[in-house]
């Protein structure tokens, strides 16, 4: 294998079979394993997208400073690419993020401001704005509202899954910006529309839900919930068991939402007479050491992450 | 046994405080109109005038999100656990 330049390994990820996780021995159920993107998740797929196509348009420039509302993956893609394309870059990141977010954002010269902890990325995602309309050198690509997120999905990651797996029946993947979701839901209303399209949504502490008011409430603009045909709630409990599961049975090193997508597929599986469940890991458990999830007893483990985003 | 229903703090005032409700099996949305006419500004915030859920209110019924089910009329068993949330941003981006 030989490419150009590092940007060129982003998405072609690995479709690996997990089959002793399978509580039904007619379900068959797969990771497609986004930690081996350059620096780790998917979302190296949606920076790419966001700015080439914001260097197309003229939006883009030198002089601008990119600025983004993460919770750490994408401001980790992000910087990895601004760096090589020589943009600045400043991050909005929840005070709670792991270590390791931090860490990776700043060795690609990324720069970080903390947002509150107890108001999760919601708050990360206020703060941002208010920067960008107080300061016009900065350019929010703004993953929660840009159509070049799905628009990668749609692209890459639906098409590998298609081909690597024909048969597949079910996709579950976690709900963040809803990117991968509406982008590999789309391509599948379109190419396959029998593939049943499932969120795992990570439920956050308590006080993360503790708006002012309803009013307060966030659905990501680009989230098209008219290709979802389900969303289960997964508590940190469920999903750290399920990611130790995964290192202990699998041998598979994953971030803490690939556990609440092993969680949801289980559940389906359960349900199916037979099929072939495809479920997202959106990264690798790198990022995570730090949490020493994988060393700690569940119930502590699961304390220890509540607040932070994952 | 009846039905639990968890309160999320930003609607915890109209229920007097509490974390949780006792809620009747059956459809989800007659399950409502009861705690409705108990907790009359519960309804309010989590109905909008034309009696549909609010845009920014999730609903589970055992942890499955009912806009994706029956919606209201997601059929709710005895011993099944009912979560109302605020849909807030999350997951790892």
């Amino acid at each position: 294998m030989r490419f150009d330049d590092i940007s060129s390994l982003v998405g072609n990820t690995p479709l690996v079979g997990i089959q002793k996780l399978s509580p039904n021995p007619n379900v068959r159920l797969w990771a497609k394993l986004e930690g081996q993107n350059p620096t780790g998740s998917l979302k190296d797929r949606i920076a790419l997208k966001m700015i080439e196509e914001a260097e197309a348009s003229g939006e883009l420039s030198e002089d601008r400073v990119l600025l983004e509302p993460t919770s750490g993956n994408t401001g980790i893609s992000l910087a990895f690419l601004a760096r090589r394309r020589g943009y600045r870059l400043v991050c909005v990141m929840p005070e709670t993020a792991s270590k390791e977010r931090t860490q990776m954002i700043q060795l690609f010269g990324g720069e970080v401001v903390y947002s509150p902890g107890k108001e999760g990325s919601n708050g990360a995602i206020t703060m941002a704005q208010q920067m960008v309309e107080e300061d016009s050198k900065y350019l929010m690509l703004y993953q929660y509202g840009n159509e070049a997120n799905p628009r990668a999905h749609y692209d890459t990651t639906g098409p590998e899954i298609l081909r690597d797996l024909p048969e597949v029946t079910h996709f579950v993947a976690g709900l963040g910006t809803g990117g991968t979701l509406t982008g590999v839901g789309r391509f599948f209303a379109k190419n396959k529309p029998e593939v049943r399209i499932i969120a795992a949504e990570p439920e956050q502490g308590d006080l993360v839900y503790g708006l002012r008011s309803l009013d307060e409430g966030f659905i990501p603009p680009i989230l098209d919930q008219s290709v979802l045909h389900g969303k289960v709630k997964v508590n940190a409990e469920d999903s750290v068991a399920w990611t130790q599961a995964l290192a202990k049975e699998e041998g598979i090193f994953a971030g803490i939402s690939a556990g609440a997508t092993v969680f949801v597929a289980r559940r389906y599986a359960q349900r199916m007479d037979a099929g072939d469940i495809v479920c997202l890991f959106a990264d690798g458990g790198w990022k995570y050491l730090s949490t020493e999830i994988w060393t700690t007893q569940l119930e502590e483990a699961a304390e220890r992450v509540e607040y932070m985003p994952w | 046994m009846s039905v639990k229903v968890n309160i999320p703090s930003v609607l915890r005032s109209a229920v007097g405080g509490s974390k949780s409700v006792e809620g009747q099996s059956g459809p989800l949305r007659e399950l409502l109109e009861n705690l409705g006419n108990q907790y009359p500004e519960l309804r309010e915030q989590v109905l909008d005038e034309d009696g549909q859920l609010h845009r920014f209110v999730n609903i589970y019924v055992n942890d499955e999100d009912v806009r994706y089910l029956d919606g209201l009329e997601t059929k709710v068993a005895e011993g099944d656990v009912v979560a109302i949330l605020p849909a807030v941003a999350g997951g790892d981006t």
